[in-house]
């Protein structure tokens, strides 16, 4: 049995279909995130699992129990955090942990162990109300709220959107020690590189799952050799290689433009060539590799091209 | 175009922002970045005509903080990711309704909202509801509604948060355009890549701006790879949370 599968499941809003058929599976213990932008239909999803919100058309298993028919079943055993903040603000940090474990029929020092690495930073606080916290302290509190019955499966809904880089990455530290205990965990992010974090992806876009793998996989699929290119003006760059007659792709990249060419074989000394040629002094042409991002925005041009 | 001197603002005895000092060129890209709680929404407060600081001197385009806020309004455009345009209203009604706001005249706005939607394509979708609209088209709408008056200055508040890879670049290739033309860009962000965009980038932390570079220097002084990890080695010392 799989802690989660989800098959051919639709929900529509009125006239906007949100989530348009789609299906996957996650292994016991396994990290597996939802990558994708706004509106790309994780948020539903997620409602949908935690039983929430019905779906439409096909079907959706946690733990082997039917999202609609067992719902009562599933909400003892699985860890839900929102996307929104929704613990009580007027609470304290100690009052938020207390009710959610009274809740489910436990108490804080039943299932201290599990939460001590991620609650123990919040100890000193923990007369504070939750609404005076800090972002990177609500996200700990929340955490520690969803985890406190020790759930079987945890849902976090993009945990660290509007966070900043250093909590991110804390964050993320926090979930592969959970990982540690074989909790099952389906996160979302609309940040790409977050992805890496994960044991398997779907790549998500407009209620769709575009590739669905190992991160390592997922960039296996993109084929055309990619080069990074830097000058000193970027966004001249950027035009003079869109107007490169064998351009296919261009993508400005932090300090770099990704681009890939059409010609079945071509070297950097081409590519090079063409910019010196055009006035430009000193480019920095290096094949590499993509990652989940390149290969995101290619699975996203693609999916245009079938439209 | 901003020229900020010990800028300082207090709550209470709580220092949000503590003596900062830096300027901004025409035309420049200017990241502001900083961790959560570090003091760029306050800072951005006064340099908007929001707030009043509690010490230290600012100017933007040209007019001082404490004696003319309502001519620094005028002078420049704000978006943000969590707030820019009314979901009830239709394209045109949002272009309208900000043209009104900067008071320019009814055959300006029209001219003004003809162009805007052929350049961005939406002319099919000029009498749709904003609310109707994928968040990617929204934000590129919300920021040429925030250049409608031709400021000197925009704002940018987080403004790609959430959108996806390729919307995110096509917005950031607006915003090159808007700076080559002479605009100067003041622009938040949570994505490290984006950072590198800029021409330069200071980063706040608690209070203070602690670095201050070009992102090549910035790499350099830091002797860092990315913007990321010079980030991360600044904002790992903060002090305080949000």
């Amino acid at each position: 049995m799989k802690p989660i599968s989800v098959h051919h499941a639709h929900k529509s809003y009125g006239a906007k279909e949100a989530v348009k058929g789609i299906s996957f599976e996650v292994d016991e213990g396994l990290l597996f995130g939802l990558i994708g932008p706004d509106g790309a239909g994780k948020t539903t999803i997620f409602r949908i699992l935690t039983t929430l919100l019905k779906p439409d058309k096909g079907e959706a298993l946690v733990l082997g129990l039917d999202v609609v028919d067992d719902y009562r079943q599933i909400r003892k055993h699985v860890g839900y955090m929102p996307g929104r903040f929704s613990l009580y603000q007027d609470l304290s940090v100690e009052e938020n942990v207390a009710f959610f474990a009274s809740v489910f029929g436990t108490t804080i020092d039943a299932n201290y162990d599990l939460i001590e690495p991620i609650y123990s930073q919040l100890e000193p606080f923990k007369d504070r109300l939750a609404g005076a916290l800090s972002g990177g302290m609500k996200q700990k509190l929340a955490l520690s709220c969803a985890l406190i019955h020790k759930p079987e499966v945890l849902f976090l809904d993009e945990p660290t959107t509007g966070v900043d880089a250093v909590s991110r990455k804390e964050f993320w530290q926090m979930l592969h020690r959970l990982k540690e205990e074989n909790i099952t965990i389906l996160v979302s992010t609309p940040y790409m590189d977050e992805a890496e974090q994960c044991d398997r992806v779907a790549l998500m876009q407009d209620g769709q799952i575009l590739s669905i793998d190992t991160p390592e996989r997922i960039t296996k699929t993109f084929h055309n050799q990619l080069w990074a290119i830097k000058t000193e003006n970027k966004y001249q760059l950027i035009q003079l290689l869109r107007s490169y007659e064998y351009a296919e792709s261009v993508q400005p990249f932090g300090e770099y433009v990704h681009y890939t060419d059409k010609r079945e074989e071509v070297q950097a000394e081409h590519i090079m060539e063409y910019l010196k040629s055009k006035g430009v002094i000193n480019p920095t042409v290096v094949a590499i590799a993509p990652d989940i991002e390149d290969t995101f925005m290619r699975l996203m041009e693609q999916e245009e091209t079938y439209e | 175009m901003i020229k900020a001197e010990k800028l300082t603002r207090k709550f209470g005895d709580f220092t949000a922002v503590d003596h900062i000092s830096f300027e901004v060129g025409a035309g420049e890209i200017f990241g502001f970045l900083g961790a959560n709680g570090a003091g760029k929404t306050t800072a951005m407060r006064m340099l908007t005509g929001l707030l009043v600081p509690t010490e230290g001197e600012a100017t933007v385009a040209g007019y001082d903080v404490y004696e003319q806020p309502e001519q620094i309004k005028k002078r420049i455009g704000y978006m943000s990711q969590k707030f820019s345009l009314y979901e009830d209203l239709t394209v045109r009604e949002n272009i309208r309704l900000y043209g009104g706001i900067y008071d320019l005249g009814d055959q300006q706005i029209k001219q003004k909202s003809d162009e805007l939607v052929n350049m961005l394509g939406m002319k099919e979708l000029q009498n749709k509801m904003i609310g109707s609209l994928p968040l990617g088209w929204k934000q590129k709408l919300a920021f040429s509604v925030a250049l409608l008056h031709e400021p000197d200055i925009v704002f940018l508040d987080e403004p790609t948060g959430g959108v996806d890879p390729i919307t995110r670049r096509q917005f950031w290739e607006q915003i090159y355009k808007v700076a080559e033309e002479g605009t100067t860009v003041f622009v938040t962000t949570h994505y490290m890549d984006e950072a590198e965009y800029c021409d330069r980038v200071s980063i706040m932390v608690d209070g203070n701006i602690d670095a201050l570079d070009t992102p090549a220097g910035l790499k350099e002084q830091f002797d860092a790879d990315d913007i990321e990890e010079v980030f991360i080695r600044l904002a790992r010392g903060a002090e305080r949370g949000e």
